[in-house]
């Protein structure tokens, strides 16, 4: 009995009719169906509500009563001051995470693998990993404390060293050097962890080979250590590439006020504000596809673009 | 430069190279640890010792290093913050309630999509992995809440992000390591798919079942920006909003606090800190299984994509 199971099994395995197929995996689609149902709900179902992106959409008469404006919404996003703004915006913070925090956890990465003493090596990586589980609004929170004009330790320090107490906060040419420091901060350590089990995959005969043939720290570091890590460096790379677009709007939102718009407001937060704010859904909505679009883009291209550095597609 | 080779023969025979230049470097190494440590750990430290001085040396600047004049009485205020017991307990019911149906929604997915036999399997792993390049964003998902009638209920954060896709697709990698010997002797034995499920596979990856639901915990317990959007009631709200509104909005505009003397025991900056120490703590404590459970799932994510 259970042996004419499995030889079922395996006959359904090589004739490949459909409601054969289907009837061997019932049970899994049963397992299948509450994931599936709820992609459906939640991540499908809001793609269609796009289409709010092509109304003049009233919140209160649904897509029924609303007039269908065609590609109006996206005319007055484009068209309108915000654009340019909120298009500079996103691609300064990300090229400043590119160039500062980027970078930032493979060096430390190195320090952590080139660090002699267990115990000072233990104390930095867990120092350094700590702060990515402290929430956004708290670190968030720290900063906005931190950096005020009467109270801030950093103006304190300041104040100690002869300078003047400035507030920060309000001066659009200091929230990206904010932000990037305060993401440096938060990911460092977090984004470390991969280079460091990169780092510790390289084949110690190599360093071996290295020292008898009287290489340095330096030397070693360069033709060693560098060139092992590349691969996961480029993966890494890729992958940021493909995410570029979507800054981090959660700490932008907790971070930004009126007088720092002109460098800190992004597209995703132009959207929020739009939307959930200003009630304008169409054009939020506009903004956020248009946005959704380039995301999408750039994961594509960056999916090619690993293929051909790597040989190893992303998915 | 001139190395004096010699090769020690101590736990396998590892050469070690000794020279003025390797100590200089070994030496700089420690010390530009030194410093990170400090940076990574001085701001934390800071909100603790400001959070128990006297607000007059907070204020003026003389808390830097050490506290001035401890007391505890930022934290008796701070206790008294209305609402922050019920967001508190509000937090700990969403994330323990969050995190198993997170654990529900995903394991079944993610099993269901691990078995080469599942028909249509490329679609429906399509259907999922999709959503991480595409995704619709914050107004037509607020829409989508608003069109259930999930608006301002609990079940929205609990139901409405069960399954990171993300995570998902790290379960499902788990899965497909499991030798597949495994579930086919169970099915000579006649169990059915959702007893293999329930009773071989699970208990198998045990460990990294620890890791995907700590990663969820993590994001359950530290997210604000959809229980900020979707809950409006205070009863409702969980803690990271309900600082936000302390620490963030309050700060922000600045200087209606009253006047401070030298013998004031709090003020709004100390009660602030206080607060970001309380909504520290539960994670120092989770901080340990954290760092034992967490370094693996990383470093599969990456190499997953």
């Amino acid at each position: 009995m259970s042996l004419r199971k499995s030889n079922q099994e395996i006959q359904l395995r090589t004739h490949k009719s459909l409601g054969r197929r289907f009837l061997s995996s019932w049970q899994l689609l049963i397992l299948l169906a509450p994931g599936l149902i709820w992609y459906l709900m939640f991540c499908y179902k809001p793609m269609i509500g796009l289409r709010m992106a092509f109304y003049d959409y009233n919140i209160f008469r649904g897509f029924e009563g609303s007039t269908f404006v065609g590609f109006e919404n996206f005319k007055i996003y484009i068209q309108g001051p915000d654009f340019w703004r909120t298009i500079k915006n996103t691609l300064m913070i990300a090229i400043w995470q590119m160039v500062i925090c980027f970078p930032a956890p493979i060096l430390l990465a190195i320090i952590v693998t080139e660090m002699k003493g267990k115990v000072i090596k233990k104390t930095l990586q867990t120092a350094t990993f700590l702060p990515y589980f402290i929430s956004t609004v708290v670190v968030c929170g720290m900063v906005v404390n931190f950096l005020s004009p009467s109270t801030g330790i950093i103006n304190k320090f300041i104040e100690l060293f002869g300078g003047d107490a400035t507030y920060f906060m309000v001066y659009p040419q200091y929230f990206r050097p904010i932000y990037t420091i305060m993401t440096l901060w938060q990911t460092a350590g977090f984004n470390a962890v991969v280079y460091i089990a990169a780092l510790m995959g390289i084949d110690p005969e190599l360093y071996e080979a290295a020292l008898v043939d009287g290489a340095g720290r330096f030397q070693r570091i360069w033709h060693i250590t560098l060139p092992g890590i590349i691969p996961t460096v480029v993966t890494m790379f890729v992958m940021n590439i493909g995410k570029m677009v979507k800054v981090g709007y959660e700490s932008i939102l907790l971070l930004y006020q009126p007088s720092t718009y002109s460098t800190a407001d992004v597209i995703s937060t132009y959207s929020f504000r739009m939307g959930i704010q200003n009630g304008d859904y169409g054009i939020a909505t506009a903004a956020g596809l248009f946005e959704a679009v380039i995301a999408l883009i750039l994961v594509v291209f960056a999916n090619k673009l690993s293929k051909r550095l790597t040989e190893t597609s992303l998915w | 430069m001139k190395h004096a080779v010699n090769t020690k023969d101590k736990g396998g025979s590892i050469a070690k190279i000794e020279s003025r230049g390797e100590k200089i470097f070994d030496i700089s190494v420690k010390i530009l640890g030194v410093v990170l440590i400090f940076l990574c750990l001085y701001p934390i430290y800071y909100v603790f010792i400001a959070s128990i001085s006297r607000p007059l040396y907070v204020e003026n600047g003389q808390v830097m290093f050490t506290p001035v004049l401890a007391t505890l009485e930022s934290y008796r205020e701070a206790f008294q913050t209305p609402w922050l017991w019920t967001s508190f307990g509000n937090s700990i019911f969403y994330t323990l309630c969050g995190v198993m149906v997170n654990m529900f929604f995903s394991t079944t997915m993610a099993y269901a999509l691990s078995r080469p036999r599942l028909i249509f399997r490329k679609f429906f792993t399509l259907l999922a992995v999709f959503t991480m390049w595409f995704s619709a964003g914050i107004i037509p998902m607020y829409m989508t809440f608003r069109d259930f009638n999930l608006l301002d209920t609990r079940i929205a954060i609990i139901f409405g992000f069960s399954i990171s896709t993300y995570n998902m697709i790290i379960l499902k990698s788990f899965f497909e390591q499991v030798p597949a010997s495994l579930e086919e002797a169970a099915f000579i034995d006649g169990a059915s798919d959702f007893r293999i499920f329930a009773q071989v596979y699970l208990p198998l990856s045990k460990p990294s079942l620890a890791t995907v639901a700590l990663f969820y915990a993590v994001n359950r317990w530290n997210g604000y920006f959809w229980p900020m959007n979707l809950l409006t009631s205070d009863e409702k709200v969980p803690l990271q909003v309900l600082l936000k509104k302390l620490l963030v909005d309050r700060t922000a505009n600045e200087m209606e606090s009253a006047i401070i003397t030298a013998q004031s025991l709090t003020s709004q900056t100390t009660v602030i800190y206080a607060l970001i120490i309380l909504a520290i703590i539960p994670m120092a404590i989770a901080y340990p299984f954290i760092q034992k459970y967490f370094k693996s799932g990383i470093t599969l994510g990456a190499n997953k994509g």
